[in-house]
């Protein structure tokens, strides 16, 4: 479509120079660009002012704490001495959680629909499963508090301290009071809203991968599971990695939900039962009673970790995504 | 059969079996979510609800209208700020782009699509919050506005190039210039699918609690005018479901239950007209 546009511009092109410049203001088509191009600009300038106002408003904090800032375990409010680790640790233990039972839901459901299921019923429950996204985390939050953390406390709880809690090894993770809110909580909520992320994502990618690729492998005698695990996967592995990332870094910034569950304890502990706190969270509950500006500064700093872990996270799945869709997943 | 072909066949039969299950549960979750909330909303939903203002702890009864009509305020200053910025960047991706700058555009538009709620609405703090020393709508709208831009870009530019060519050739043949045939052509044709963006993107922010926060705050009573602290459904949800009371409790369900009502009938209708028209679904 832009092929069209840019032969007329280059059929009026040779004509430079000011004179043609006049000519094409008067058109109002340099006008018409020029006024997008503002706009377009608008998007840069905000993200820009985003990236600063963070910087320069936790400069307080920043010049105090330095990089102690990260693996300091103290949030003391009243003594003015804070550091983030517990917050760090509590963010990335609930996204792992929220993965290791997100993922793999997640890929078996796109799985179902790209392979198996027929095209209708496919696309109506890729259909649910977006609405499902539009899910308010406030919504996710409430159903978490008055039916996950009583399930968790009653029933899921118990019976993995009772299973996994006697394993050696990971153990530890599964042992200790168990209170119905905590990490393990606000992972289970987390993983609920990130499936369909992961679903959509996955199965679109898993969609593109070329018909003759099933076809080969089951006409050398794969059944059909092998030709899908062996064969489809690994060629469509590349953008499947990039819907993981995505969800991560959705699951690493999502707020409401996790504020609600998480039980807000700045510890860090090995027990998945006992309350923790996010970056997220504290940022939540913390920043309007936050007196002082060094308090609010190291909220703020909070916020500048939280964005960089998501900005990355971010650019690696849409350059995995574009890779894939451009048939660079492929191993050969 | 050998032992081998029988293990492949099972193996290949439980596995097909378990992903079918998978997806199951994931749509059954959102049936579960709805049938809860219609169950537990709906004891809680009367006219009264619509209508009174919270009443103070301790008293039952009351309603929510303030936190509706505070949502609705906050969203038409999200719509008002951000809707023409998405529109105008997305019109320059679709038509005029080069290649570097719309590539830079483009990857802006996602990183701030990506950017956590929580973080918007630091970065709202501090453009509209800080400078005057204290919570406005008007602070709650400029979080939601800069939601709503990377969601409207996105959504109008493809939209745009789905538009066919020779519309836009046929345009030109007849001499229009380029911003006319976008005037006139172009944005007439995708309208219908811009115009469903937009209001998916409202959908989007009408949910959101994070940015709205430190922000618009919150406010038991009216808030008349643009510069004090305002309720919205959503803030009140998450401060009533946290409370230790049981009769917010049921009001945190009732106004759970409008919203997932709203934001949900929103995406259906918006998405059934979208897949109705034909034009590819954006994601």
């Amino acid at each position: 479509m832009s092929a069209s546009a840019t032969t007329i511009e280059h059929a009026a092109g040779p004509e430079s120079g000011p004179r043609a410049l006049i000519q094409r203001l008067r058109h109002g088509d340099e006008v018409a660009h020029l006024i997008t191009l503002v706009f377009a600009g608008i998007i840069l300038l905000l993200t820009s002012l985003l990236v600063w106002e963070l910087w320069v408003n936790s400069q307080l904090s920043r010049a105090k704490f330095g990089w102690h800032f990260f693996y300091t375990r103290v949030w003391d409010p009243v003594f003015g001495d804070f550091g983030a680790a517990p917050f760090i640790y509590g963010t990335l233990v609930t996204s792992v959680v929220s993965l290791v039972i997100a993922v793999p839901l997640g890929l078996a459901a796109a799985i179902f629909l790209s392979e198996l299921a027929p095209r209708r019923i496919s696309d109506s429950i890729a259909f649910l499963i977006d609405l499902l996204a539009a899910v308010p985390s406030v919504i996710y939050g409430l159903l978490g508090i008055f039916i996950v953390v009583p399930l968790m406390r009653t029933i899921i709880g118990p019976a993995l301290i009772n299973t996994l809690g006697t394993l050696p090894g990971i153990g530890i993770l599964f042992k200790g009071p168990n209170y119905g809110v905590g990490f393990f909580t606000a992972g289970i909520v987390l993983a609920i809203m990130v499936v369909p992320f992961i679903i959509s994502v996955s199965r679109e990618v898993l969609l593109t991968v070329p018909r003759d690729q099933r076809e080969a492998a089951l006409s050398l005698g794969a059944t059909r599971w092998e030709a899908t695990w062996q064969v489809v996967v690994p060629w469509a592995r590349t953008g499947i990695m990039g819907s993981i990332f995505l969800a991560l870094a959705r699951a690493l910034g999502e707020t409401m939900a996790v504020t609600m569950v998480i039980g807000n304890d700045p510890k860090i502990v090995t027990s998945l039962f006992a309350p923790g706190y996010t970056i997220a969270a504290v940022i939540a509950n913390e920043f309007t009673e936050a007196t002082g500006d060094l308090y609010l500064n190291a909220l703020i700093e909070l916020g500048l970790v939280l964005f960089l872990m998501t900005f990355i996270l971010n650019g690696l799945a849409r350059l995995l995504i574009i890779a894939t869709e451009r048939g660079g997943g492929h191993p050969a | 059969m050998s032992v081998r072909l029988a293990w492949r066949k099972g193996l290949n039969g439980v596995m097909l079996t378990l992903t079918g299950v998978a997806a199951f549960a994931v749509v059954s979750v959102l049936f579960l979510i709805l049938g809860y909330l219609i169950y537990n909303g709906g004891k809680s939903l009367n006219w009264n609800f619509f209508t009174k203002l919270p009443t103070p702890v301790g008293e039952t009864g009351g309603g929510m209208a303030n936190a509706i009509v505070g949502s609705l305020k906050l969203l038409l200053l999200a719509a008002v700020m951000g809707l023409p910025v998405g529109l105008m960047a997305g019109v320059y991706l679709a038509e005029f782009s080069g290649k570097t700058l719309s590539f830079i555009v483009r990857y802006t538009t996602d990183l701030l699509n990506g950017v956590p709620s929580i973080v918007i609405g630091i970065f709202a703090y501090s453009l509209a919050v800080l400078p005057v020393k204290h919570f406005s709508t008007l602070a709650g709208g400029v979080a939601l506005g800069i939601m709503v831009i990377p969601i409207t870009v996105r959504s109008t530019e493809e939209f745009l190039r789905s538009v066919p060519n020779s519309l836009r050739e046929g345009a030109m043949a007849l001499g229009a210039s380029k911003w006319k045939t976008i005037a006139t052509v172009i944005l007439p044709a995708a309208s219908g699918g811009i115009l469903t963006g937009m209001l998916l993107a409202l959908a989007r922010v009408a949910g959101e609690t994070a940015p709205l926060l430190f922000t618009a705050f919150s406010n038991r009573y009216w808030s008349p005018g643009w510069t004090q602290p305002i309720a919205s459904l959503p803030v009140m949800i998450y401060t009533y479901a946290i409370a230790p009371y049981d009769d917010w409790h049921r009001q945190a369900w009732a106004a759970g239950l409008v919203l997932l009502g709203l934001v949900l009938l929103a995406n259906l209708g918006c998405r059934l007209a979208l897949s109705r028209s034909g034009i590819a679904r954006s994601s």
